[in-house]
């Protein structure tokens, strides 16, 4: 039976490797993403690639290397530039030298059976709705945790502490195979997380909202982990994007995308790839939730970003939200990154304090 | 009102400055320190602050705030109370000094800023991103290259009848275009004019693209020395800028308002050091880790023999464990 490989994108890895064992097949996970994958991406990366595509194609290298056979990747058709992306890195490795086979979820994937059984031989059926089950639990779990942590990183008792719990709730749920574990490891982490909780950081609730494009959004070494360094910074942090929302509303079985025309619509009526609709759409809607500010996060040379980001300023000005972009490539250094968040922050901040009236500073 | 003898300090330490602030108890500037970097932070941080003892033996410090790009630094070294990123610190600078503003250009040594303030808050931002043609380096290399100090740099725009049209996108280019433009024959004054012109369009085509300016407008950081920026922006923006007195040291001045603040709210004691810190031994030594693939760069300080601080690390590997020396 050969080895599958997958990219990384934050801790997706857990329910992905969880559904591939689960329907018998052996993973090669990549090692987690470091600076020698980024070297490895841009050093046989097109420059004017996007960083998710040079974190992929690292992500093959590391796992080619270290006997993967089958490469899953995602694809797509829209006019985001993601769709052609398996197809080059397959051309980029083969050159290389690497043997291996390349399967691309595609839209549509059961008209896809053929491509299935060529690529994974004989997949036993009845076993693809438990591991499906498996998978989407653990990755619900991971999510739901991980959005109290975005909360409660603001108001920890000892700092870092929160980022240590996460870890090793990630590392049980990684190791469980029985589903009906996966319901108490998170009971049992929610609890340790919420007895973390003290005074706001600041001593005043500051909300940042973050909207982008997805690989950007979720993945931290990718976007310099933002989301710690917010709450280091005493900063509630909520998002619309999870691998369980893309996932529904990839399947339309989300009611959130109407809800994000709609209050996109005014700036942006139509679907310009990825994300960039959402971006605009959700800054909207945390607006009108009364969130103190905006992130926007994207990859440099990201076109429906790009799009969105010259609407941005018209959104915030219009909806009276403080939005701040970030655009990323490898070159991209936390100092210049910590000294703006540093101050949209501090912007908030002081925002805040007069819009509440509780200002009474004299000079 | 509380004794005379009470002081605030602001160090701001920068890529090409370290700038010293002494504020009085009301927050008024009583002296400043303007010193280059030169690449040795820390010991011209301790020079800044032996020249501050010498002229003011005796006085009693109630608390230090940092700023700058070397802020963290700086803090350790000294010891400070606040740390504040650049972009408020010059914010509150500004607003201390005229409570109308309404926007700040502030153009340093290798970053440049725009700061849009409505009733005495900062409400917006942006910094120079991905280039620093048009910052305090690229004029001191100019200026260099043309064999004119750069105090008298501006005033050779001033003299210029046309300025030419120089390319300010990027610095490399720039130059080429500039010794082009001498090799056509072109006065050295209109070059500088040219390039004054083109260093303001550049700022203001892509650091304050999109940016609501209105006046009043103050220009401050080390570039706002050079008269021949000033009236560049003035022609480009069709409104008076003014250049605060102290431009060249805003920075500390905000750091030194900030901690003022802090200090009088918490009522909390300095954690400032003393001007003793310019006679003790401070030393830095970097290694990298080979834990994992990602090579961290970690950089120990060290005070005497004592390790005051550590960064640069990306797990909790090195996390500083029993750390109450702040």
């Amino acid at each position: 039976m050969k080895k599958i490989t997958f990219p990384h994108m934050a801790d997706m890895y857990v329910p992905v490797r969880a559904f591939f064992q689960e329907l018998g097949f052996e993973t090669v996970v990549p090692p987690a993403i470091s600076k020698k994958t980024l070297d490895l991406g841009v050093k046989y990366s097109p420059e004017f690639a996007c960083l998710p595509f040079k974190i992929n194609l690292g992500n093959f290298i590391e796992a080619l290397e270290r006997g993967a056979e089958i490469i899953v990747m995602g694809g797509g058709c829209g006019p985001c530039r993601f769709g052609y992306y398996a197809e080059v890195q397959e051309a980029i490795l083969r050159e290389l030298g690497y043997s291996f086979e390349m399967f691309v979820i595609e839209p549509g994937l059961f008209s896809n059976y053929k491509r299935i059984r060529n690529v994974f031989g004989n997949i036993p059926f009845h076993r693809l709705l438990p591991a499906a089950r498996m998978a989407w639990k653990k990755a619900a779990a991971i999510d739901e945790i991980y959005r109290l942590v975005l909360k409660m990183r603001a108001c920890e008792k000892k700092p870092g502490q929160v980022n240590k719990i996460y870890d090793a709730f990630i590392g049980e749920i990684d190791n469980t195979v029985s589903v009906d574990k996966i319901r108490l490891i998170k009971k049992e982490y929610e609890e340790k997380i919420k007895d973390s909780k003290a005074e706001y950081k600041r001593g005043i609730e500051i909300r940042i909202a973050i909207v982008g494009e997805i690989y950007l959004v979720l993945e931290p070494f990718v976007n310099l982990e933002i989301e710690r360094r917010l709450g280091e910074l005493g900063v509630v942090v909520e998002r619309e994007l999870y691998i369980t929302n893309w996932l529904l509303d990839f399947l339309n079985l989300s009611g959130e995308r109407k809800l994000m025309e709609r209050a996109a619509g005014k700036y942006l009526a139509n679907f310009v790839g990825g994300h960039g609709q959402d971006s605009i759409g959700h800054a909207v809607i945390y607006a009108e939730k009364a969130f103190d500010g905006v992130i926007q996060l994207a990859p440099f040379t990201c076109m429906p970003e790009i799009i969105s980001r010259s609407i941005l300023p018209v959104v915030s000005r219009e909806e009276g939200i403080p939005v701040l972009s970030l655009f990323f490539d490898e070159h991209s250094a936390d100092t210049g990154i910590q000294t703006r968040l540093e101050a949209f922050v501090d912007l908030l901040e002081r925002r805040k304090i007069l819009q509440e009236g509780s200002f009474c500073e004299s000079r | 009102m509380k004794a005379d003898n009470d002081y605030y300090l602001g160090i701001d330490v920068g890529s090409v400055s370290t700038d010293l602030a002494l504020l009085d108890s009301f927050g008024n500037l009583v002296d400043k320190v303007y010193l280059r970097t030169r690449g040795k932070p820390i010991s011209i941080l301790k020079e800044g602050l032996k020249i501050l003892e010498d002229k003011w033996p005796g006085i009693k410090i109630n608390g230090v705030g940092t700023t700058g790009s070397g802020r963290y630094l700086a803090a350790v070294v000294a010891g400070a109370d606040v740390v504040k990123n650049e972009i408020t610190a010059h914010a509150v600078a500004a607003s201390r000094v005229n409570s109308d503003v309404k926007t700040v250009l502030e153009i340093g040594g290798q970053d440049s800023k725009i700061i849009i303030i409505r009733d005495g808050i900062a409400v917006d931002f942006a910094m120079n991103s991905v280039c620093a043609a048009g910052t305090g380096s690229f004029l001191d290399q100019q200026a260099a290259r043309l064999e004119i100090p750069i105090e008298e740099f501006g005033k050779y725009a001033l003299m210029a009848e046309r300025p030419v049209r120089i390319a300010g996108r990027c610095s490399v280019f720039a130059e080429s275009d500039m010794i082009h433009k001498q090799q056509t024959g072109h006065d050295l004054p209109e070059i500088i004019a040219g390039l004054c012109e083109a260093m303001v369009r550049n700022y203001l085509s892509n650091v304050a693209k999109g940016k609501e300016i209105k006046p009043p407008v103050l220009f401050q950081g080390g570039v706002a020395a050079n008269i021949g920026i000033k009236m560049a922006f003035e022609k480009e923006l069709k409104c008076p800028v003014y250049i605060p007195e102290h431009h060249d040291v805003m920075g500390a001045i905000g750091a030194g308002l900030l901690v003022r603040e802090f200090i009088l709210k918490k009522k909390g004691k300095t954690k400032f050091k003393g001007f003793a810190v310019a006679s003790l031994d401070f030393a830095t030594r970097a290694f990298e880790c080979e834990g994992c693939p990602n090579h961290c760069e970690i950089v120990n300080i060290f005070q005497a023999d004592e390790l005051i601080a550590r960064w640069g690390y990306k797990c909790t590997k090195w996390d500083m464990l029993n750390d109450n020396t702040g």
